[in-house]
């Protein structure tokens, strides 16, 4: 779903490359946590998977296409099949919950029908049945995330990135979320998760990629936060 | 993309910055009032070049009985001098269109409606005033064919051009549309700058919801239209204000006041004024799309 191959990433004009010569494969339907100190690379591997940024070398597929050869116009239907999470939730103040779940549907052009049709389903899925016409001010960071993963999960992505999304939550809220990755993972959406959280990496037992300082220093399926002994 | 989710976000976008949107609509407003007034003015000349040119004579002044130019050394000019002229200029065919002889009495009676109510209608006679023949040249810009003709022949004072006189007035007018022009496209500008500056805000005050777009996998001509689409907006309402101050040019100033102060010429018709507005209100539409898309391409990268 996800294949890296000799990824190396140059930001322009810094010396030292944000990725070193990473090759990784994660596929469909798995749970990959992406660990790692500030600044290790975590991010740009998310980046570069949204084709955001493009490799200085290597190539990247997802989703069964090449980015690094993957034209311009041809990136918002890559983008429609990744779902994508962020610590600071990016939720629009002046939508309700309903409506910045049906905002992403509104911009690639879903009718109404189909909107009114699945965006209560989602909203169910996560958690948040009750609470359509709440706006993002009423609401808890973790039922924020909520709305976020719902309006990223909306459109059933086969991928869902999600960068540091407990890294706002309070422990106890942070388990609700993990809980809902799981659940969604378990649908079939391949989940790759950036996090600083070494208590949820221990809990899950998930596969672990750990990046530092741009290398790749760690792919162990059902690891721990720490490095293995 | 749906047109109803569009139109909402483009009432939407210009709601919410109102001051911005005033602002592009009045310049966009002011900036094609002064394009469509030197559209105007250039239809107005050229409505007058047509007018006057199609009625310019070449003027043969005859010697009178004081006339000082050397060809009129030998007095007044004779009755067979007049015939043999006349026999000239008619020979001169098809250059020369028609020939009209104004007696002393017909050039008194033109100078005094000239120059009604001054001291001068009162005090010129008939013996001032010198006969003349008008010629009326098929082609206007030939009239050097004329004067070396008759220019210095004996009984002939002078050969006047009307076209001459005309020429300097036109130069002058053509300095004026110029000028004109000048202002309207520095305004043009300013509007292109102002629209521009305009879509760098709102696309830096919306960038929370382009971003959102972007990661959902929104095409870049769905982000952008709305964008697009409201610059449009203020641009045409902008142009229904330039509108409107040209149909007041035209009821007002040109109905009203200018054609029953100069009845010497005619003005331009309203079809004139209904083409400019067309023109005006698709040329600031135009510009801010342009505008729009140009500054949205390097702001809001996709």
């Amino acid at each position: 779903m996800i294949r890296f191959e000799n990824v190396t990433k140059v930001h322009k004009g810094q010396q030292r490359p944000a990725l070193r010569d990473i090759s990784v494969d994660i596929e469909k339907g798995e749970f990959v946590f992406l660990v790692g100190a500030s600044g290790s690379g975590k991010s740009t591997f998310l980046r570069l998977c949204l084709r955001e940024e493009r490799p200085t070398s290597g190539v990247i597929y997802v989703a069964g296409k090449d980015l690094t050869k993957l034209a311009g116009w041809k990136v918002p239907a890559l983008r429609r099949q990744i779902g994508t999470v962020f610590q600071d939730f990016r939720l629009l103040p002046n939508r309700t919950v309903a409506g910045n779940v049906a905002f992403a549907l509104e911009v690639i052009g879903k009718s109404s029908a189909e909107i009114a049709g699945v965006v209560p389903n989602v909203l169910e899925l996560v958690g948040l049945e009750g609470k359509e016409d709440r706006y993002p001010d009423q609401l808890s960071g973790g039922e924020q995330q909520r709305v976020a993963i719902a309006r990223a999960f909306v459109n059933r992505p086969q991928i869902l990135l999600a960068d540091e999304p407990t890294g706002n939550l309070d422990p106890e809220t942070s388990i609700g979320i993990m809980k809902l990755l799981d659940r969604i993972n378990r649908i079939g959406t391949t989940v790759v998760m950036a996090t600083h959280d070494a208590a949820i990496v221990d809990q899950m037992r998930k596969r672990v990629i750990e990046l530092e300082s741009g290398r790749l220093v760690r792919d162990q399926s059902r690891g721990v936060y720490g490095s293995a002994v | 993309m749906r047109l109803s989710f569009i139109l909402s976000e483009v009432r939407n976008g210009l709601r919410r910055n109102l001051n911005m949107t005033l602002a592009v609509v009045i310049t966009v407003g002011v900036s094609l009032s002064l394009f469509g007034a030197a559209l105007l003015v250039r239809a107005q000349v050229s409505q007058m070049k047509d007018y006057w040119y199609d009625r310019v004579e070449v003027s043969i002044f005859l010697c009178g009985p004081v006339s000082e130019a050397p060809s009129c050394s030998g007095g007044a000019v004779t009755d067979v001098q007049k015939q043999q002229i006349l026999a000239d200029l008619n020979s001169l065919k098809p250059l020369v269109q028609k020939v009209y002889y104004e007696s002393k009495a017909q050039a008194l009676q033109r100078f005094q409606q000239q120059f009604k109510g001054s001291p001068l209608a009162q005090n010129a006679t008939v013996d001032q005033m010198p006969e003349s023949y008008r010629v009326k040249l098929s082609d206007p810009t030939k009239f050097a064919v004329i004067a070396s003709a008759f220019a210095g022949r004996p009984g002939i004072e002078d050969v006047q051009d009307q076209r001459q006189a005309l020429d300097r007035l036109f130069r002058a007018l053509g300095g004026l549309q110029a000028l004109a022009l000048a202002i309207a496209f520095a305004m043009l500008l300013v509007t292109v700058l102002l629209i521009a500056n305009t879509m760098r805000v709102a696309s830096f005050s919306r960038r929370r919801e382009t971003s959102i777009m972007r990661l959902v996998g929104a095409s870049n001509a769905a982000i952008r239209m709305p964008f697009v689409l409201e610059a449009a907006v203020a641009a045409f309402a902008g142009g229904v204000v330039a509108a409107l101050g040209l149909v007041a040019v035209k009821a007002f100033l040109i109905d009203r006041t200018l054609a029953s102060t100069f009845q010497f010429t005619t003005f331009i018709g309203w079809d004139v004024i209904l083409w400019t507005i067309l023109e005006v209100v698709l040329t600031g539409v135009a510009l801010a799309v342009v505008a729009a898309s140009v500054t949205l391409r390097r702001y809001l990268r996709v």
